[in-house]
């Protein structure tokens, strides 16, 4: 193996170990958990490796079998997608210590089927962050979603039917994709990015330009969830398996705002996107709406986990409207969102994989005084939450800092109230689970009593301290982060 | 006078966050656990100590924690107003510790180890507030200190505590969130910076509409100098063990917002900013409603605690008002308010605390004829409220007689009267208290058994007392801390 | 009138794809069966389809089978032949079609089993009781 093809590896090793899992995890499965944290504490390593060599040497290109762009189908490193590269790794592997966990618990016997698709959607992330050829984008992201379906649907009781309602939005956007990318061919004919964002500015065709990105962008908003095209989000993330729940709620949203970022950024040029006030003033209206409204849902449901999937629709907002600012501090504040609302995410789903394991449910009814019996835990989400409230110095406030500075910076005052309407309801979602942990003892009125600690067992547990801590050692290192890796993204002229 | 590179600011506000583990830890053995605790109160004293001298001759200990954003790390960095704080809040702690050990013990309070973990996080915020270099490192010390003292507010667990709990966070939490945060990110827009500087960051650069808008926001935003409408937490915080209201809800807390508004006239907007743009009379204003009405709410209350909040309400609006003034005396009065009120009210809470260790009793209305059987604590009460209410020989005088002249010399006649009703009005309230403890006999077979409390809890308050007074005769040090801290 | 009409007449073979599209959008949207809400999907996905392979194709094209000792002699007139890249991409996207119908009726058949029915109205209905 080579250094410069090493990102190829860091996605083709989970796809490899799926196939191994799926031959010989059936039948031995205690070769599951080996081949799952081998392999992607491999891409942890090789990413991190990939992304050292990005930030020194620039961006790495690889044609796959040697087919010369723009014919062939071309993987490109630059600093985005190695900051993409690296995260999804992290995070797939802190998840994956959970998940091996609660699907042996929740599904026995079928480790092996779970683990396939587990390791295939992550394959499929690092190749759509790798990707630099429109129609494979489409190929993975169908990729992913497939086997996001699977994983969602083996959950329990609504499952299935909140995946099947997934497969027909999933579908829907894909198709709307594919056919925003149908223009681009015509228009070009070429599906090579680079080549795309070299001819499209000379072709003058604005009618057809505009249609194609409506449509890209479309399809991309439903696979995000943005509002209002999340319906399809919370009770996908809701009845999914808590295991798969924990590695793709991060995940699979902010890889797709990644995509979006991709297609203005390197496929349509920003100077074509922004090229209408409207289009971008409508997006951030349409965002601030998604931000207000998806914490408002939050407030409405009884359990802990259907509130953070409405959460989680609320921060697609913060980033779509980041990226539509159009001006560099809410490009920054996106990008940076996108780690940090990974981590944060990340970190309340490993609290809600624990409290699952030990308790059945995270029904706020169920919660109460769980910070007696689960103290570490719950200290882990106190953090979770004061990341997502925007509290200092977790990585949360830093990206709000950005977001909400370049919404000041370009005027547009909706999207800096309604970040920080979010940030106050945020307040409240949480501390009114905070509450219930903190008060719960009243009714059996034994707060005098010995403690009973329940924790999950040091495999979810160790991870999970491991991401709470890297919330606040994220939100430190802010600075060398944006300025040595985000500040590259940013195209000039922004 | 360039800034000295110092490890001692970090150490200073890091160890009583560090100190929360050994806290933790020797959860079983509480005789440890409180040694952990007056240990560390008294290294933190020694550090802040240490570093006077340096502050006195001018110069300004720096230490950068992490460069996070552009032009806006997170610093620290100890100069005259924050060594002020500091001084205040690390001498009273120590004292406060060892009430609370007195005060805890003797009520057999539960939890005590986390009581004692969530102190120590909060008077590292506190110095953390003090020691900020800038509006962000403020502003997340600010938010730690909030949360840190939820758990101390809702010590109790019961239902009133939840509801104290959860107006506290509402209150406080919503308006650094609402309104703060905001303002703090068009400031930073606006200027670039969030250094403190002394003279402010905005000269010139904001117009007076904006700097009007940020100064409401500010004003409002720090809610823990609760001016009204945003000081409704306050009396409900007043839920708490005595020695966290004594402490948190009548010093470091409160002080904190106070502060935090006096880091925002004196060093973000700038005096002179604000007296060009004829700013100075909405903060004199703001303030003067809420010692007015706060001082007369006091009057009506007969819980013990709640008197004494309001008359904290009251008496931070002194603070505000001084600075409000923009004019060198008044400014100097309201910082040395800062450092006479919280000696004389942290004295008046360890006296309420004392009092129902040894009654029970937390109305007034039933604490007649109490002083015979505590002298020692109505005399500290009484030399505090003195202090208080501004007469000498206490050190309230000082501070109080500085803001009369200043608003003599601005010629604002609403302010002399202001100034004046609300000293009656302070008087009012507290004497009463006094009076039924000395010449009110107690009701027939009432207050056999009542002695002092525990020597804990005696000796923080007789020396708070004391040190009352000390600072009338010995104000000079304070003096030339205010005076550096303004460029005087 | 006129102008319009020529320009549908003109494109007819879009025409169709975009009504083909509707038609399955509608399915997707409107019916309350799964099993046409998913016939409505492969609709969709088979009017894009076409639409692909459409873009390829020229007037008086021939297949894109070209000899190579020809080829490799005489080049290629590209306006002979229609363009193939279309095609092969859509075979890529009738499998991936074809894999998500799959995965769809599996899910389908759990549905089934878990509810009886695959009527939207009856499922809701219990999940109210």
């Amino acid at each position: 193996m080579s250094t410069t093809n090493l990102h190829l590896f860091v996605m083709v090793v989970p796809l490899l170990s799926a196939l191994a899992i799926n031959l010989f995890g059936r039948s031995n499965r205690f070769l599951i958990a080996p081949l799952v944290l081998g392999s992607l504490t491999f891409s942890v390593f090789g990413s991190i490796l990939v992304t050292g060599r990005v930030l020194r040497d620039g961006p790495i290109s690889y044609t796959v079998g040697n087919w010369q762009p723009p014919f062939g189908i071309e993987l490109v490193v630059d600093p985005l997608s190695a900051m993409m590269m690296v995260l999804i790794a992290v995070v797939a592997l802190l998840a994956s210590f959970s998940s091996l966990q609660s699907v042996a618990k929740e599904l026995p016997g079928r480790e092996a089927f779970f683990f396939t698709l587990y390791m295939i959607l992550i394959a499929g992330l690092f190749g759509l962050v790798l990707t630099g050829d429109a129609f494979n984008l489409y190929v993975l992201l169908e990729i992913t979603s497939i086997t996001t379906y699977g994983l969602v649907a083996m959950g329990p009781g609504r499952a299935a039917r909140a995946s099947f309602n997934y497969i027909i939005m999933g579908s829907i956007g894909a198709c709307f994709y594919l056919l925003g990318v149908g223009y681009i061919y015509i228009l070009t004919g070429t599906l090579n990015m680079a080549d795309i964002a070299r001819i499209l500015p000379t072709l003058n065709a604005p009618g057809a330009t505009a249609t194609s990105i409506a449509f890209v962008l479309i399809g991309l908003w439903i696979k995000m969830a943005f509002f209002p095209l999340h319906g399809w989000l919370p009770t996908a993330y809701g009845y999914a398996p808590t295991g798969a729940g924990t590695m793709v709620a991060p995940l699979m949203t902010k890889v797709t705002v990644y995509l979006m970022i991709r297609v203005i950024l390197s496929v349509y040029t920003p100077a074509l996107v922004f090229a209408n006030g409207w289009l971008a003033n409508g997006v951030l209206w349409a965002a601030a709406i998604a931000i207000v409204s998806g914490s408002s849902l939050a407030l409405g449901q009884k359990d802990l986990r259907h509130m953070l999937t409405f959460i989680i629709v609320a921060e697609v907002g913060y980033m779509v409207g980041g990226v539509f600012l159009a001006n560099a501090n809410g490009l920054t504040g996106a990008v940076l969102h996108i780690v940090n609302d990974a981590l944060m995410t990340l970190c309340l789903f490993l609290v809600v994989a624990a409290i699952v394991y030990r308790q059945g449910s995270v029904s706020l009814s169920s919660m109460q005084g769980i910070f007696r019996r689960m103290p570490w835990t719950m200290a882990a989400f106190v953090l979770g939450a004061l990341a997502m409230i925007g509290v200092p110095p977790t990585c949360g406030f830093f990206s709000k800092w950005y977001l909400i500075l370049g919404g000041i910076d370009g005027g547009h005052w909706e999207f800096v109230i309604a970040l920080v309407i979010s940030s106050l309801i945020n307040v409240v979602l949480f501390f009114r689970v905070i509450e219930i942990g903190y008060f719960g003892a009243l009714e059996d009125g034994g707060h005098h009593g010995p403690v009973q600690y329940q924790e999950a067992p040091g495999w979810m547990l160790n991870p999970l301290m491991l991401t709470a801590v890297l919330l606040v050692v994220v939100g430190l290192s802010t600075g060398p982060l944006v300025n040595n890796l985000i500040r590259l993204i940013v195209p000039a002229g922004f | 006078m360039t800034p000295i590179f110092s490890i001692w600011p970090l150490v200073a506000v890091l160890i009583s966050l560090l100190g929360a583990l050994p806290i933790l830890l020797s959860d079983r053995k509480p005789n440890l656990r409180e040694g952990w605790t007056i240990l560390i109160a008294i290294i933190k004293l020694a550090i802040v100590a240490s570093l006077l001298p340096g502050v006195l001759a001018g110069h300004t200990y720096v230490f950068t924690i992490a460069r996070v954003l552009p032009g806006v790390p997170i610093e620290l960095r100890v100069d005259a107003l924050g060594m002020i704080f500091a001084l205040v809040a690390s001498c009273l702690w120590l004292f406060t510790s060892l009430y609370s050990i007195g005060y805890m013990r003797a009520l057999q309070e539960h939890a005590q180890t986390r009581y004692f973990a969530s102190f120590a996080v909060a008077i590292s915020s506190t110095l953390g507030i003090a020691f900020s270099g800038n509006l962000l490192t403020m502003y997340l010390f600010y938010e730690m200190l909030s949360l840190s003292t939820y758990p101390l507010v809702t010590h109790e667990q019961t239902a009133e505590a939840r509801a104290s709990g959860r107006k506290y966070l509402t209150y406080i939490l919503g308006t650094s969130i609402g309104l703060v945060l905001p303002a703090m990110l068009i400031t930073y827009h606006t200027a670039g910076t969030l250094e403190f500087t002394q003279g402010g960051i905005l000269a010139g650069k904001a117009s007076p509409e904006l700097l009007a808008l940020l100064l409401v926001l500010f004003l409002f935003g720090f809610a823990k100098a609760a001016l009204m409408p945003f000081h409704g937490w306050l009396p409900a915080a007043m839920v708490a063990p005595t020695p966290v209201s004594s402490f948190l809800h009548g010093v470091a807390v409160v002080k904190a917002g106070v502060f935090a508004i006096f880091r925002i006239i004196f060093d973000i907007l700038g005096p002179q900013t604000l007296q060009a743009a004829d700013l100075g009379s909405v903060i004199t204003y703001l303030a003067s409603i809420t010692l007015l009405v706060a001082s007369m709410i006091a009057l009506t209350q007969d819980s013990m605690k709640r008197r004494l909040a309001y008359s904290t309400i009251g008496q931070l609006s002194y603070m505000v008002l001084g600075a409000g003034m923009l004019s060198a005396t008044g400014m100097l009065g309201g910082v040395m308010h800062l450092a006479m009120h919280a000696f004389g009210k942290i004295t008046l809470f360890f006296c309420a605390g004392a009092i129902y260790v040894a009654s029970k009793k937390k109305y007034i209305s039933q604490m007649d004829g109490l002083g015979r059987r505590m002298p020692i604590t109505y005399l500290a009460f009484f030399l505090g409220s003195l202090s208080i209410i501004g007469m000498p020989p206490l050190g309230g005088f000082i501070s109080k007689w500085n803001l009369l002249i200043g608003a003599v010399e601005g010629h604002q006649l609403v302010l002399i009267a202001v100034l004046v009703i609300s000293s009656l009005l302070n008087a009012a309230y507290f004497f009463p208290i006094v009076y039924r403890g000395f010449f009110v006999p107690a009701a027939e077979g009432e207050g056999a058994g009542i002695r002092e409390a525990p020597l804990f809890c005696i000796v923080p308050l007789s020396v708070t007392a004391l040190a009352s007074l000390a600072l009338f005769f010995f104000p000079e040090t304070l003096l030339r801390l205010v005076r550096l801290a303004l460029g005087l | 009138m006129e102008a319009a009409v020529n320009e549908i007449v003109a494109k007819y073979n879009y025409w169709i794809y975009v009504v083909l599209m509707m038609i399955g959008f509608y399915a997707m949207i409107g019916k309350r069966n799964l099993v046409k809400k998913l016939l409505g999907m492969n609709i969709f996905q088979t009017a894009i389809i076409l639409f692909f392979v459409s873009t390829g194709v020229k007037k008086g094209g021939n297949i894109p089978i070209v000899d190579k000792y020809q080829a490799l002699a005489g080049g290629v007139d590209a306006a002979t032949i229609v363009n193939p890249l279309p095609h092969v991409l859509m075979l890529t996207a009738i499998v991936v079609g074809v894999s998500v119908t799959g995965v769809a009726l599996a899910v389908l058949l759990r549905i089934y089993k878990e509810f009886g029915t695959l009527e939207e109205d009856e499922i809701l209905e219990k999940l109210q009781r």
